[in-house]
């Protein structure tokens, strides 16, 4: 089997633009938008130049919000493995997107709900409503693979693409078969990441509907299980240059950190299966940890299953939670706490490195990270 | 006969197949109707039409599920479809020994949920999401937070089979029931399983899901007479007729299969995967990425061109699809691809989405299976721009060692897989 090294990381989210940024944002407070969607806070993205990633006006106007943050992430990820201007290269590179959907119309929503109360025929008014105020292009912005599509668009990655979908989990499956088809030797180079646009009321929703969301002022997440529990959703996106290191080795590329397994499972929910899933997940990984990137949601139950976990697999280690840096980013949330555990063993602060991802409602995975 | 491909890697062999459409539950009844060439596509009656362009679909009215929406009816049609399947292979239908691999469509909360909300919330003047967010905190809606994730469909599929790991769930547009297959694969070439299920599925003809098409004008609008609607490679083809379907597919390492006693219903030989980047819906206009995927997966299967016996089209009945589909066959099998006959099977069962990819394997190993080929219906009025042998308006017999079949999306999504009877030089 070969090895298979992280070479190029692009992200964004509220703490800004960049590995470094992120980093930084270790220590500190996240940017928290308290007020837009009152009383359910958010992490909004940090203001992008799009331009630098997206050149064209006219593919920025057909991508919504999640679309633009991972295409811009992608662009990122491309140049900081510098490979963004290889034609070639990014013509036989592998793309898997871990994905949920796109924005909707929600004005052109509020109208139609409220004109269905009164309709004498709804069915037909919900026809003639859609026919009349659904942008065409909208579906386009929708589609879950169009982020994938967007990409291979905007930066000419056409080797093949696939979408994985299914909230935190894809964004670790995603990582596991990329991983997986470069170590057998089924290709040699992966752009994987995801996108996650937390500004948006429909997906509020969703997880409203669930009991799912902190409604108070932000607190860090591992404090929140304390006073009920809840997740913040951010916005975020990110993408990873993950290949063979002899193929990193041919085109002179410096790895910032291996990726030296990925682990994941879904258990039966129940209590304790979460602490027993990641002390088996950890087991397989056979790591020594010295860094823990948590994507921890803060839900109550779960998240302190977690931490009891976390005391035993990596005694000693440093634990961060990818939540108090960029926010819950969903499908996005795995390939995060994958850029922030390279980037703190590329810097020298860490060598074993144990990325987690415990879904909010279903899915675990675990990740490690050692020195390139 | 070697267990491995020329590359040194396990075979793949199915040992189950299970489907469902518009034509009928099981393979037995829609391969008879398929190959009767009947159609499946009918007026809607699901949701009142008025007002649309297209009323006319290839949707399942014999499968009923509650609350009806998208995710349940893909849940229920892919349930069904693995059943017969697994069933077939004589695995264990509860402790599935391998991995999940699931085209599910991208799903949503559909009109009547929001009407339920905007109702809770009380709100008699103009609606917006602070209404209904305010109704999704009474907690009363908490179902259909798990009823509207991604994930979800998969999860029961998986808890439905026992099958093993963390299941895929994934979208490639209207080729994703190719990818799931890919994915299958790939898992039994490494080595990591010995048996795959792979899946696909799609239950989501809705007013919105329409429209969304409709807007896009791909949807034929030749509402008058639907059995006649879906005409591909016709030249008077106006656009795809949605569909719904599931498809199953027990993939097991050869080897494996082999020593348990399995019978093997055919091979996967070879899998083509190609990304396209002209546009978010039109293919380029060259074809070269269809072409690219067509040839990956005939080296992938270790065949010439020349091998190919029938091809199991994407012929989706749109004027673009058809014509570059055409293109691409006709520049991989050169002069041949006048002769070599290729058929569609969306022209009874309509374009199942998600679904296609699987669906349209199943009916590609049963065309081996038989000997006989389905035909494109509604083929009364040839394209001189694309003169094909696409087996016209009734079934063919013959002999059929090596399938091609092709599955193109939406975002430039291309991906061919070719099965076999047996593998080459068995």
């Amino acid at each position: 089997m070969r090895d298979v090294v992280i070479t190029g990381i692009g992200i964004v989210s509220c703490a800004g633009e960049g590995l470094d940024a992120h980093l930084a944002a270790l220590s500190g407070v996240p940017n928290t938008d308290a007020e837009t969607f009152a009383p359910h806070p958010v992490h909004p993205a940090t203001a992008l130049e799009w331009d630098r990633q997206i050149p064209k006006k006219s593919d920025q106007r057909q991508m919504e919000a999640w679309q633009r943050l991972g295409c811009y992430a992608a662009g990122l990820a491309l140049d900081s493995a510098g490979v963004k201007e290889d034609a070639e290269l990014k013509g036989r590179m592998q793309l898997i997107v871990s994905a949920g959907g796109g924005e909707r119309d929600y004005a052109v929503d509020g109208q139609i709900l409220a004109g269905l109360r009164t309709a004498e025929d709804p069915g037909v008014f919900l026809n003639e409503r859609l026919m009349g105020d659904l942008r065409p292009t909208l579906f386009l912005a929708q589609l879950s693979n169009l982020l994938a599509g967007n990409i291979s668009i905007v930066h000419g990655v056409t080797g093949g693409s696939r979408t994985f979908m299914g909230e935190e989990s894809s964004g670790v499956d995603a990582i596991r078969i990329a991983r997986e088809r470069i170590a057998s030797g089924q290709d040699d180079i992966f752009l994987v990441g995801g996108a996650y646009n937390a500004e948006r009321p429909d997906v509020l929703l969703i997880y409203e509907m669930g009991g799912f969301l902190w409604k108070r002022p932000y607190q860090p997440v591992w404090s929140r299980p304390a006073d009920g529990g809840g997740m913040i959703l951010g916005s975020a996106a990110c993408f990873l240059v993950l290949e063979s290191r002899e193929h990193a080795a041919a085109r002179g590329a410096t790895p910032l950190a291996a990726l030296a397994g990925v682990a994941s499972d879904r258990s039966r929910r129940q209590s304790g299966s979460v602490e027993q899933a990641l002390h088996g997940l950890s087991r397989e990984l056979k790591g020594k940890p010295d860094v823990v990137i948590s994507g921890a949601t803060g839900l109550r139950g779960i998240t302190e299953e977690e931490q009891a976990a976390l005391r035993d697999v990596a005694p000693g280690a440093a634990v961060h939670a990818t939540g108090d840096v960029i926010g819950h980013a969903m499908e996005a949330q795995a390939p995060a706490s994958v850029a922030l555990a390279a980037g703190l063993i590329a810097n020298g602060t860490a060598s074993d490195a144990l990325v987690t991802s415990i879904g909010h409602w279903r899915g675990e995975g675990a990740l490690r990270l050692t020195k390139a | 006969m070697a267990l491995r491909d020329k590359q040194g890697r396990p075979l793949v062999a199915v040992t189950g197949m299970g489907v469902v459409t518009s034509l009928g539950q099981g393979k037995d009844d829609t391969w008879a109707a398929l190959t009767a060439g009947r159609s499946g596509i009918h007026r809607i009656n699901r949701f009142p039409t008025e007002s649309l362009r297209t009323s006319i679909a290839g949707t399942i009215d014999f499968i009923d599920v509650e609350p009806f929406c998208a995710p349940m009816l893909s849940e229920r049609l892919a349930v069904l479809a693995a059943e017969e399947a697994v069933g077939q292979s004589g695995l264990a239908s509860g402790g599935f020994p391998g991995a999940l691999f699931i085209a599910v469509p991208p799903v949503e909360m559909e009109w009547p949920q929001r009407q339920a909300l905007a109702e809770a919330s009380g709100q008699t003047g103009d609606v917006t999401y602070k209404d209904l967010l305010k109704a999704a905190a009474t907690g009363r809606f908490k179902a259909w937070h798990d009823l509207f994730i991604f994930g979800t469909v998969a999860d029961r599929v998986a808890d439905r089979f026992g099958t093993k790991g963390s299941p895929i769930s994934l979208s490639t547009a209207c080729s994703s029931g190719a990818t799931a297959i890919q994915l299958g694969v790939e898992a039994i070439r490494r080595g990591e399983t010995d048996a795959a299920l792979c899946i696909g599925t799609d239950g989501s003809v809705n007013p919105e899901s329409l429209i969304r098409f409709s807007l896009l004008s791909a949807l034929s609008t030749q509402n008058e007479n639907p059995e006649g609607a879906s005409k591909p490679f016709s030249k008077n083809r106006d656009g795809f007729v949605m569909g719904e379907g599931g498809a199953a597919l027990v993939l097991e390492n050869a080897e494996a299969a082999i020593a348990r006693g399995a019978k093997i219903l055919g091979y996967v030989l070879g899998c083509g995967e190609k990304g396209d980047n002209f546009h978010r819906t039109r293919s380029s206009p060259d074809g070269s990425p269809a072409i690219a995927a067509i040839r990956q997966a005939l080296d992938d299967a270790n065949l010439s061109p020349g091998e190919i016996d029938y091809i199991n089209a994407h012929g989706t009945s749109t004027p673009e699809n058809d014509k570059m589909e055409a293109m691409s066959c006709t520049a991989v099998f050169g002069e041949r691809m006048g002769s070599l006959p290729i058929s569609s099977n969306k022209s009874m069962i309509g374009h199942t989405l998600t679904a296609a990819g699987a669906v349209e394997a199943v009916m590609s190993l049963l065309t081996i299976a038989t000997g006989r080929m389905p035909p494109t219906i509604n083929y009364q009025v040839p394209d001189p721009a694309i003169p094909l042998d696409v087996v016209p308006n009734a079934a063919r017999d013959g002999d059929v060692k090596y399938v091609l079949s092709n599955s193109f999306g939406f975002g430039g999504q291309n991906t061919c897989l070719v099965f076999g009877a047996e593998p080459k030089g068995a």
